[in-house]
């Protein structure tokens, strides 16, 4: 049985002037204990696929089953198996962090729940803030307290929308580890992200969606294997000569240049020394998730 | 950190939750959702009170404030129990958090039942509040407590059905406003809460007939005089039809995700 699986998924959302197919048979399964990256600019359809998992929209076609309960008709189950983390940053005014809590745990018919609670309340750094409303806490504990939600009911499957987007760097620290820990325990982790390094560091596999459909599908590590190149990377204040600038990836001060080969690197160093172009702080590297995610984009739809 | 399967849960304590969070709701701001109205109510009655007692007689031996006092608590009634269900569902759908809600494996039934519930315990408590209240200014005549409980019940349940449908339906405040102003507010006016519908012209006494919220009022006030412009089963029978059709299209609603589910 799969932890989660998509089965040729359509959605198509009819507007008043225009319909937008927002996903486009879309099939692929997440083993049980599994940690999921699904990648995608914006637009592409991560989060409605994500909200069709989760009942909050529904597909047009297709099939979606958690740990082999169908979303729809067998949606209570699903429901019970599944923990989702918003992306935006969604909260109750009226109610204290422990309130909120124990009220998502009584919604999943869960009533002595908080030995657990406190025990997630500890694991999150928010031990402190249990009796503080919701309205007074900062963006950052916001976000713990939406983890806290989703795993109230200890969900074999957790979903994750973009849970980094806006955070700072130590609460990025906790929540990974956290989330790392649940995997090991065996949960089953979906993590949409735009940080590409995040999506390295933790998932075993990755989907990438563009315009709502799977353009790549393989163990992170077959993906960045089956797309490598060499990269030269260093930061300059001036411009490059061609055929560099039309080449280049540039972020702010940082430049990225792929190479094929030791012959390419030295044609760079070369045309730069010539140009007068002065660099700092020059590295090469293997390429990285973001070279196969940009080139996966850059492609033309099949 | 322990994986512990989580234990199978009772539908019920499911939704009990959800009725206690909606009871929870209000009762946090009970100054503004409970206290409010009834001082509302109480100024209506003084002031029409002050104004027409003594000049109108609508059942004999009735005094015009007595008379009033059914009427004020049955308003209270059926603004309170549309105001919580209609206003808790549109905050929660504006502020996103009614995410936390949608994820749950509760039921449309649970949703109908734990929303409604709360619609009727806020519109119960503001108007026992408003007649014990006015209990001091003209002491109630009770003829029958069960008419009283029945009709009061009845319309807090449609009320609040009433009110889930405004809030699935409506996107922004302005909207929810509008479906107040212009369709419960000319309704319970025109109900004959501050008059009997015989003192009116004949078309207009036939046009009353046709809203409900004058059967809610007609049968309430039976309870507490023993006289009433039309039989209390007649109202009862519509009340209870119009409770069933309006409950019907919420239960529909809610299943097919109206708004909520995309």
């Amino acid at each position: 049985m799969h932890a989660v699986e998509f089965s040729s998924v359509s959605k198509r959302y009819q507007g008043a002037k225009r319909s937008v197919q927002a996903l486009d048979d879309v099939s692929f399964h997440i083993e049980p204990g599994e940690f999921f990256g699904l990648l995608g600019p914006n637009g592409a359809g991560k989060t409605t696929l994500i909200s069709i998992l989760a009942g909050l929209a529904r597909a047009t076609s297709g099939r979606v089953t958690v740990m082999g309960h169908d979303v729809r008709s067998d949606y209570a189950a699903a429901r019970r198996r599944l923990g989702i983390v918003p992306q935006e940053l969604v909260f109750d005014p009226f109610f204290s962090v422990r309130e909120t809590l124990r009220i998502q745990s009584g919604y999943f018919g869960l009533r002595h729940n908080d030995d657990w609670i406190d025990e997630l309340l500890q694991a999150l750094g928010l031990a402190d803030k249990a009796q503080s409303n919701m309205r007074q806490l900062s963006g950052g504990m916001k976000r713990r307290v939406l983890v806290a939600q989703a795993l109230v009911h200890r969900p074999d499957v957790i979903v994750l929308d973009e849970p980094t987007a806006g955070v700072d760097v130590e609460l990025r620290q906790t929540l990974w580890q956290f989330i790392a820990s649940l995997n090991r325990q065996g949960h089953t982790v979906l993590l949409t992200t735009h940080y590409l390094e995040e999506a390295e560091a933790l998932c075993h596999r990755i989907a990438m969606l563009k315009s709502g459909r799977v353009v790549a599908l393989d163990r992170t590590s077959a993906l960045l294997a089956g797309k490598a190149h060499t990269g030269l990377t260093f930061k300059t204040d001036q411009e490059l000569p061609e055929p560099w600038a039309a080449r280049a990836r540039v972020t702010g001060r940082m430049v990225h240049v792929r190479v094929h080969d030791t012959l390419e690197i030295e044609r760079v160093l070369t045309d730069l020394r010539q140009a007068g172009v002065t660099v700092e702080d020059l590295e090469i590297g293997r390429s990285d998730l973001e070279d196969v995610f940009l080139d996966i984009m850059q492609e033309p739809r099949p | 950190m322990k994986h512990v399967a989580a234990p199978t849960p009772g539908v019920w304590s499911g939704t009990a939750t959800l009725f206690r969070k909606e009871v929870l709701r209000f009762w946090k701001v009970a100054f503004q959702t409970v206290a409010a109205p009834v001082l509302t109510s109480v100024m209506y009655l003084l002031v029409f009170g002050h104004v027409l007692e003594g000049r109108l007689e609508v059942y004999p031996g009735v005094g015009y404030t007595a008379f009033l006092i059914p009427g004020l608590v049955m308003m209270s009634v059926l603004q309170n129990s549309f105001a919580n269900t209609s206003s808790s569902l549109i905050q929660s759908k504006i502020t996103g958090n009614l995410i936390f809600l949608l994820v749950t494996p509760l039921s449309p039934w649970a949703w109908f039942v734990s929303y409604v519930g709360g619609a009727m315990v806020r519109g119960l408590a503001v108007g026992l509040g408003v007649l014990l209240v006015t209990a001091g200014l003209a002491p109630p005549v009770v003829t029958d407590w069960v008419w009283i409980v029945v009709f009061a019940a009845l319309a807090s349940a449609m009320l609040g059905s009433l009110g889930l449908i405004a809030g699935l339906w409506a996107e922004k405040f302005d909207q929810l406003a509008a479906f107040q102003n212009f369709i419960i507010m000319p309704m319970t006016f025109l109900s004959g809460v501050f008059y009997s519908v015989h003192s009116l012209p004949t078309f207009w006494q036939q046009v009353s007939h046709l809203n409900p919220f004058f059967y809610m009022i007609d049968g309430f006030r039976f309870g507490f005089f023993g006289v009433s412009d039309v039989s209390p089963f007649v109202s009862l029978a519509v009340v209870a039809v119009s409770l069933t059709v309006v409950s019907g299209i919420c239960l529909r609603l809610l299943h097919q995700g109206y708004k909520i589910r995309h």
